[in-house]
């Protein structure tokens, strides 16, 4: 424009720095927010131990002391913005504490309770002829591990096949339809699976049929739609543009889906099933329908009744005997092992997508 | 090698949705083709039609005829696996494969058919390919890395190398270069002159000079209007749509004074 060489008619709030519009604002002092933290905090625990009161009041009233005083500090000297990013950090933050609060308070006492019977006996042994102290959850231990076991050689090949329709294939009303069973199956209650999975074998091998298969299948009604999501979830994840790249390399479709789709989700598929696994292992209610409980080893998971670590750990407490405090022990030490399980499976499936995860370098 | 193709009265649907009307173009064998014209107007529509990508999506189809040399690609009994055997495809972005190594995308047509080589003949399929792509010196010493680990226009090159090592008789490229900088747009411009060669090339571009630098015929697609169907307006010899174009249309967009 012509006009830009002479100054134009300007905005007086330009001009000058009128109140507000200045770059710098007021700060709290450095270390301010921390040091009534532990201000704060100093005041609930002489609460606690001089005025004697019980600590969880103790512990909100210091918490609910540092949120006002810093808010009210913060909005003082700061202003509104950052008083409100501050009220909400200490909100989040406590959220998180007391969200973790029930997770340790969990591994403390397990771990507490359980390593009292961390010895050789306790993993070589069974419960045959054990009435008071000693015996051992061998026989538990190896239930577990078939059980489950078998329960994923199920539900893996039927949920990931099923994820590999609905994503790959399926259109229309059929793909739908499967898609609301899955989300259906999610909601079962384990001992509706229990109940369903005993019934089905009592139609087979007659009323009273105990067996660690009939176990397997329970846990797999449960385990099946936990694959199906995960691996539906991944597969999306492929982006369709490699699909393409391999159509235009004159690749057939399953052959695209097999050697160019499922690699590329294999680490996420791999993680999701190890998760399905850790959230089934710890399953009682419809393992004592369908599995039962035995004191001696049994591996046939095809005859007989099999004891898994969560079944028994139940029933040593439920039914503990003469010699309680041994039960109450074994059933603590049953649930520490099924804890270290777990972990180690949740381990494992992070090492897995690790090691699966397509490369960059 | 290289083949013709002609494209007699082609209507591209999806589903209902009439997205291109009546297409006739002669595709000429070693040259380049270029299809310019604006977005949303279907040129990358119809470029997928030539090795039936288009009806990956679903509900898409096409009326009329597509014939490569002599056999009709729509025919009864047509795979369209063997058709993109023959007609390789480019695509706007690079896309690797994530899981496999340099070496391995590049063999990718061949070990995804599970089609066995001699290694000694891999190996020499893969660096002949490598060397037309003009990718070779630089990852000649770390063939068995990533190809994700490479930068945008290296993985583009990657990409045609891949495509070219299937020997194609035709090869499709869709914008190959819209993602790139002036210096691998370049590389791969030299690339498509050296590949004219031996192949059929048909390349959609948003870029004109692009166009003009590369390509021995241009068509130029346009739409009358929103929710229209996009149309040829013109293919001619690429001198001769960017000096004198029959077309008012072409005119207009090749100068700059479209819409």
């Amino acid at each position: 424009m012509s006009t830009s060489l002479t100054t134009p008619e300007q905005d007086p709030d330009l001009n000058a720095p009128l109140g507000g519009v200045s770059l710098t604002a007021g700060q709290l002092p450095r270390g301010a927010a921390p040091a009534t933290l532990v201000a704060a905090g100093l005041a609930g625990l002489l609460l606690w131990l001089l005025a004697d009161w019980a600590i969880v009041p103790c512990a909100l009233l210091a918490a609910a002391a540092y949120v006002v005083i810093v808010y009210t500090w913060s909005r003082a000297v700061e202003g509104p913005r950052k008083a409100t990013d501050r009220f909400v950090t200490a909100a989040v933050s406590g959220a998180f504490l007391l969200a973790l609060l029930p997770l340790v308070s969990v591994i403390v006492t397990v771990v507490s309770r359980g390593v009292v019977r961390f010895d050789a006996e306790f993993f070589s042994y069974s419960m045959v002829g054990v009435s008071g102290e000693g015996g051992g959850i061998y026989h538990a231990m190896m239930g577990t591990l078939i059980i489950t076991g078998l329960a994923a050689l199920i539900s893996v090949p039927i949920g990931m096949l099923t994820a590999i329709y609905l994503v790959e294939y399926g259109r229309g009303k059929l793909a739908k339809a499967i898609t609301f069973f899955v989300d259906v199956m999610t909601g079962i209650p384990s001992i509706v699976a229990g109940l369903f999975a005993y019934a089905l074998f009592v139609m087979i091998f007659g009323p009273g049929v105990r067996m660690g298969f009939a176990g397997a299948v329970a846990l797999s009604v449960l385990m099946i739609p936990t694959v199906v999501r995960s691996t539906e979830e991944m597969l999306k994840l492929v982006p369709n543009e490699l699909r393409e790249a391999s159509y235009a390399l004159a690749v057939p479709k399953w052959r695209t889906i097999v050697k160019v789709v499922l690699p590329t989700a294999l680490a996420g598929i791999a993680t999701g099933v190890t998760l399905a696994i850790a959230r089934v292992i710890g399953e009682t209610a419809p393992l004592l329908v369908t599995a039962g409980l035995t004191d001696g080893d049994n591996f046939d998971p095809f005859e007989g009744r099999m004891t898994t670590l969560s079944v028994f750990s139940y029933y040593e407490y439920q039914s503990p005997g003469l010699f309680a405090e041994a039960a109450y022990d074994r059933a603590w030490g049953a649930a520490l092992v099924l804890m270290i399980i777990v972990m180690v499976l949740n381990l494992v499936a992070r090492a897995i997508s690790k090691l699966f995860a397509p490369k960059t370098r | 090698m290289a083949k013709r193709i002609e494209v007699k009265d082609l209507d591209i649907y999806y589903d209902k949705f009439l997205a291109v009307q009546g297409v006739s173009m002669t595709i000429q064998p070693r040259s380049v083709t270029a299809l310019i014209g604006p977005s949303g107007c279907g040129k990358s529509t119809f470029l997928r039609t030539l090795n039936r990508m288009h009806e990956l999506v679903p509900n898409a189809r096409v009326e009329g005829s597509v014939v490569m040399d002599d056999d009709d690609l729509y025919g009864p009994n047509v795979d369209p696996v063997n058709v993109r055997r023959q007609i390789g495809m480019v695509f706007q972005r690079a896309n690797p494969f994530p899981t496999m190594s340099i070496y391995d995308n590049v063999a990718a047509g061949l070990k995804l058919n599970n089609k066995r080589l001699k290694k000694s003949d891999m190996d020499g399929l893969v660096e002949r390919s490598l060397k037309s792509a003009n990718l070779w010196e630089e990852v000649k010493d770390r063939l068995h890395k990533p190809g994700s680990g490479l930068s945008g226009g290296q993985q583009q090159r990657l990409c045609i190398a891949r495509a070219i090592a299937v020997q194609p008789e035709v090869l499709l490229m869709d914008e190959p270069c819209s993602a790139l900088d002036p210096i691998s747009t370049q590389a791969i411009e030299d690339l498509m002159l050296e590949l004219k060669e031996n192949y059929t090339i048909v390349i959609v571009t948003h870029n004109m000079q692009q166009a003009a630098r590369v390509s021995d015929t241009t068509g130029f697609f346009n739409l009358q209007g929103v929710g229209k169907p996009g149309e040829l307006v013109e293919i001619d010899e690429t001198t001769k749509i960017f000096s004198t174009p029959s077309q008012k249309a072409t005119e207009d967009y090749i100068s700059g004074r479209f819409g």
